[in-house]
């Protein structure tokens, strides 16, 4: 098997007397699209998180694509270039416009001339079927298509690897079809994708994996059949149960 | 004479304020210059202060927030006479126009400090992750993503405190700064006739009200359109 684009070992998180995360192992290979599930408050959202160090673990050590993330030697601004990250608010720059949201980056960290970095940023909205709407600003702009324009900002500066955490659950139920289309087509280009959702038809039709979280630990995984339809954790099925029943 | 005659003689004597006018109009700029030194100095102080803030820096930010509850408990005045008649006493001296200056700037200085702070905090936390997940630094996110966001926030609440700080100019009277109303004072006491502080009141509205208006313009244009 070759080496995986992301390994995380022994990963600790602890918010004061809070521990979180306790001792997660992940490991994604790539082109894996790997679903990450279970109750709120399992702490897959902070394992994502701690992936690019929005989170700073407490132990543990993470790799992505071959660097030492938690290394303080490594140039994390240019390390989380590698690693593009979509959120459950979108967290659209509300004063630029689309265009300008997903061209910030480009001009400013990978420094790209003008003319090179409007390019990539088309072919970025382009990708997210929205280069009609590349000059309106978010508030112009429905939820759905604002988290398109945030994946678009993502993907512009070609990353190796795409988190997502939760980014249907601010949705309407009717713009959730736009982004997971979106998402699939990423995967079809084969991205390698972790994805913290709920929406378990996307995972049944599309991921490689899904991982079940709970109480800061990884207590299931395995095929989206084998977690949907046998789940051997007791904890695994009360909340496949549940989330059936929604 | 009756009274009116005697009110109009008193607030209202042309050959006094022909007298005065100059006087008058000198002073209407010396606080021109004065306020426009405080606004300078006292927002630029205020928002180096919050971008400091932001650093979370703890031994710096105790002390940047001693400095504004300070600055924002004494009273101008208070601070103005300190300057000016106690520091000569540590062998170092400053005309009135420094003292008031100074003052006032470090006055404006702790109230732009705070609305500037709330600003930036107020700004959801998801902005900064968003950016600093692309790869801009942290200076690049507050520069470029934060800042623009706070400043929009910050300007209805910095109008009105800029403008009221900056009539404090009116202050510096006391430390002998031939001001408007400093001016105005210097023509009672030699024409005995209150006219020249009629004429000071009417340079104060000269000034401010413009300041107000543009004011008002500043908050319209810069409302969120969301």
């Amino acid at each position: 098997m070759p080496e995986p684009i992301i390994r995380a070992q022994g990963v600790h998180k602890h918010f004061g007397p809070l521990h979180v995360l306790k001792g997660v192992d992940l490991e994604v290979a790539e082109r894996e699209l790997v679903f990450i599930i279970g109750p709120s408050g399992s702490g897959k959202s902070t394992l994502l998180r701690c992936l690019n160090r929005l989170e700073e673990p407490s132990s543990g050590s993470i790799h992505v694509d071959g660097i030492d993330m938690l290394d303080r030697r490594t140039d994390i601004n240019k390390a989380r270039q590698r690693i593009g990250m979509v959120f459950q608010s979108f967290n659209l720059y509300p004063h630029m416009t689309a265009l300008g949201n997903v061209l910030l980056a480009l001009r400013k960290v990978q420094k790209l001339p003008r003319e090179q970095a409007e390019r990539r940023a088309w072919a970025a909205l382009q990708r997210v079927h929205l280069s009609d709407r590349a000059d309106h600003y978010p508030g112009q702009l429905s939820g759905g298509q604002q988290q398109r324009v945030a994946i678009a900002r993502a993907i512009a500066l070609e990353p190796r690897v795409m988190l997502f955490d939760e980014p249907t659950s601010a949705l309407d139920p009717e713009l959730v079809g736009g982004v997971l289309a979106v998402m699939r087509e990423l995967r079809e280009d084969g991205m390698t994708m972790v994805v913290v959702s709920h929406e378990m038809g996307f995972a049944k039709a599309a991921a490689d994996r899904v991982v079940f979280m709970a109480d800061g630990m990884i207590l299931e995984q395995g095929p989206p059949d084998a977690i949907f339809g046998n789940p051997q954790h007791e904890r695994t099925r009360a909340f496949i149960r549940q989330i059936d029943r929604h | 004479m009756s009274n009116w005659d005697r009110f109009l003689d008193s607030f209202f004597n042309l050959k006094v304020a022909a007298e005065y006018l100059p006087k008058i109009i000198e002073g209407f700029w010396l606080t021109v210059l004065l306020a426009l030194c405080i606004v300078v100095t006292g927002l630029v102080a205020g928002l180096l202060l919050a971008v400091l803030r932001s650093f979370g820096i703890r031994v710096l930010n105790w002390l940047i927030i001693f400095a504004v509850d300070l600055f924002r408990a004494l009273p101008p005045l208070v601070l103005i006479t300190l300057l000016f008649f106690g520091l000569p006493a540590a062998g170092f001296s400053l005309t009135g126009f420094a003292s008031t200056w100074l003052a006032l700037s470090l006055v404006l200085m702790a109230f732009a400090e705070e609305i500037f702070w709330a600003g930036i905090t107020a700004v959801p936390k998801g902005q900064w992750e968003a950016a600093r997940s692309t790869g801009l630094t942290f200076l690049q996110t507050l520069r470029m993503v934060v800042l623009p966001q706070a400043l929009r926030m910050t300007i209805p609440p910095l109008t009105n405190r800029t403008i009221a700080i900056t009539k404090g100019t009116a202050l510096a009277s006391v430390v002998a700064v031939q001001e408007i109303l400093g001016a105005a004072q210097a023509g009672v006491s030699f024409s005995f006739n209150p006219t020249p502080l009629t004429l000071g009141a009417l340079a104060y509205l000269v000034l401010f009200v413009p300041v107000v208006l543009l004011g008002r313009w500043i908050e319209t244009r810069f409302a969120w359109k969301r």
